[in-house]
């Protein structure tokens, strides 16, 4: 397939976030509006970029992909997505807000006072965001391959390109209008095909579905594997509690105004996402009509992009494919964006700042370092995207929340809100957390599924890792109590006191 | 050192009336609350007490709404095969009425936690 309508698309998708981004190249002026935009953005601006930020090629094309070949149960995964940012809003929102660090590293080192425990979080910081860039890369590769006939280097090559541009020029200052731009073209550019090819099958006389048994019964063994319920439930753990302890998530609260102003944002938020996710699943239904198996060397991830081809001829299926190749091409670029944004920010304050002020005896202006990391932070992970096989889009996603999930919640809702979280318990939880996740993920991926429970609890780690590791953060801690740090109380009083009520806030910048 | 010595001033006593003192009477608890005595422990224990006990309820709420799909489907198989509007029952829930009742327990959530904390902020603040 070679559509010059989609190339033409892509281009517009590019050029419109360089161009955004070049706007913001001149409102960034300080170090914080490189970090958190200044801190002045309102709720509706932040949502939506948010918003465009989350909503990845797993949401975009993976989802859809999943439901085609699984059916009802997959829908799990959107719903697990959007909860979150529930979970996000009632447990962290506003305390994260009010703790006014820049970024997660930031936050741990506030609340614990604490350089290891630092540098273990800017490590997982790094590791998780490079986790789901790869996807990201893998994804632009597939869709300019498929819609342009392209090699399968040059579509991930394009992402890195513009996101290190984006990153580099502006900050998160440029990249909050990039990214709240690109929330309503993914909207409109999966929501109008949609509607386009349901009234198309509608006058095809409406021919039903044709569906494997037991695609429509709910924790089916339909799925990828046995034990449908236990693999479902550890989906959705891993889901919600992953998605506070995403880097690229967190640093857009820090960008609020204040802490009720992050509260307000994520309510938002929920409804933005809750009105994109109503999409995927009628692509997914739609797949079904047009293609009862899936053809040979089709991978399902690309299932969105081929269905107008099929319903629609000539020129309105050039267009429809166009639309969502474009609409594809938003969800790469702004989900590569903030994660980009975020790593880059970790690598630039631990790795390149303290050595670049050292080579050039602190002449080299602050920015240069930030641009240095941008670029680091983005080619890594692309060639790895070129090294590894894919995994399936949605699937490699879900790696990044687990370690997520098992690392940074615990130590996160354990700050918020336990007073008698230690420096020791802090690290051990990470630690065990984190290698547990790993293990069992490595271990699937090397040797495939094993199948049967062990395959279930090693494919699916989340419903086991985050309790260990949560235990073993509050054992710890209750062992170690002379390692509570002596700052706890004041930092509480910071992170649940609302604004109005003037009490010190020490350290609090900007 | 200057050489010409001066006559050093001869002792003076100082003395002040407390009239024009600042009286010492009930003070705000805020200043607890920065001071990290007792009292102020004691107000900060109690708001993340009543914002932790918010939460909680809500990530309950959520659990058991997660939760009442599969158990339903388990217990009234024929629950799964009901179709509205041609599309099959738990399509609905799952693909569609999740997001509405998230965001209403969202927008309920923050109205409460802002309650709870224009309590706290009235209770510290007054003289």
């Amino acid at each position: 397939m070679s559509h010059p309508l989609s190339l033409a698309a892509v281009v517009l998708v590019c050029l419109t976030t360089l161009v955004v981004g070049g706007l913001g190249l001149r409102l960034s002026r300080r170090t914080s509006d490189f970090y958190v935009a200044g801190r002045t953005v309102s709720p509706r601006l932040n949502a939506s970029a948010i918003g465009g930020e989350y909503l990845s090629a797993a949401s975009f094309l993976g989802v859809a992909g999943l439901v085609y070949g699984s059916g009802i149960d997959m829908l799990w995964l959107p719903v697990g997505y959007t909860l979150g940012y529930l979970v996000l809003l009632v447990l962290v929102a506003a305390p994260m807000r009010r703790s006014g660090a820049y970024t997660l590293p930031d936050f741990a080192e506030a609340r614990l006072g604490s350089r290891a425990v630092r540098l273990v979080s800017s490590f997982l910081v790094v590791a998780i965001g490079w986790l789901y860039l790869v996807p990201q890369f893998q994804g632009a590769g597939l869709t300019l391959t498929l819609v342009t006939g392209a090699p399968g280097w040059v579509g991930g090559l394009v992402v890195m390109v513009v996101v290190a541009a984006a990153v580099g020029a502006g900050g998160m200052r440029s990249i909050t209008f990039v990214q709240a731009v690109q929330y309503w073209v993914k909207l409109t550019a999966l929501a109008v095909p949609a509607f386009a090819l349901l009234f198309l099958w509608f006058r095809a006389g409406h021919p039903a579905p044709t569906v494997p048994p037991d695609w429509h019964a709910p924790l089916s063994t339909n799925g990828p594997g046995d034990h449908p319920a236990y693999r479902t439930a550890s989906t959705v753990v891993a889901l919600c509690l992953g998605t506070m302890g995403l880097p690229h998530v967190l640093v857009r609260y820090y960008t609020n105004p204040d802490g009720v102003g992050a509260r307000r944002t994520t309510v938002t938020v929920i409804a933005l996402l809750g009105l994109f996710y109503l999409l995927p699943p009628v692509y997914g239904a739609l797949g079904r009509v047009v293609y009862p198996v899936l053809p040979d060397g089709v991978r399902s991830d690309s299932i969105v992009l081929r269905i107008p081809g099929e319903l629609a001829d000539g020129l309105s299926g050039d267009l429809l494919t166009a639309m969502l190749a474009g609409g594809a091409f938003a969800a790469f670029l702004s989900t590569a964006s903030g994660l980009a944004m975020s790593v880059t920010g970790v690598l630039d304050q631990e790795v390149l700042r303290p050595r670049l002020a050292r080579f050039t005896g602190g002449d080299a202006p602050s920015v240069r370092g930030f641009r240095y990391a941008a670029v680091v932070a983005v080619v890594l992970p692309y060639l790895v995207s070129r090294v590894t096989e894919p995994l399936g889009l949605a699937t490699t996603v879900g790696l990044a929340f687990a370690l997520a999930a098992a690392t940074f919640a615990p130590l996160i809702i354990l700050g918020v809100w336990w007073p008698r979280l230690s420096v020791a318990g802090a690290m051990a939880g990470l630690v065990v957390g984190g290698v547990s996740t790993v293990l069992a993920l490595g271990t699937t991926m090397a040797r495939g599924d094993l199948g049967g429970w062990a395959g279930a609890l090693l494919a699916n780690p989340a419903l086991w890792a985050v309790p260990l590791a949560w235990l073993t953060a509050v054992v710890v801690s209750l062992a170690t109590p002379r390692q509570v740090p002596a700052s706890t109380t004041r930092v509480l009083v910071r992170l649940h006191t609302p604004e109005g009520v003037a009490v010190a806030r020490p350290g609090l910048r900007d | 050192m200057s050489t010409d010595q001066q006559t050093t001033p001869s002792r003076v006593r100082v003395t002040s009336s407390r009239r024009g003192a600042v009286p010492v009477g009930p003070r705000p608890p805020v200043r607890d609350l920065d001071e990290q005595t007792a009292l102020g422990d004691v107000y900060l224990a109690g708001l993340m007490r009543a914002q932790l006990r918010l939460s909680l309820a809500v990530v309950g709420l959520t659990v058991v709404g997660l939760a009442a799909l599969p158990v339903l489907v388990t217990l009234v198989p024929d629950a799964a095969g009901t179709t509205v509007a041609g599309i099959p029952f738990p399509w609905l829930v799952l693909g569609v009425a999740v997001y509405p009742a998230a965001w209403g327990l969202a927008r309920w959530y923050v109205h409460a936690s802002q309650r709870i904390e224009a309590d706290f902020s009235e209770v510290v603040e007054e003289q």
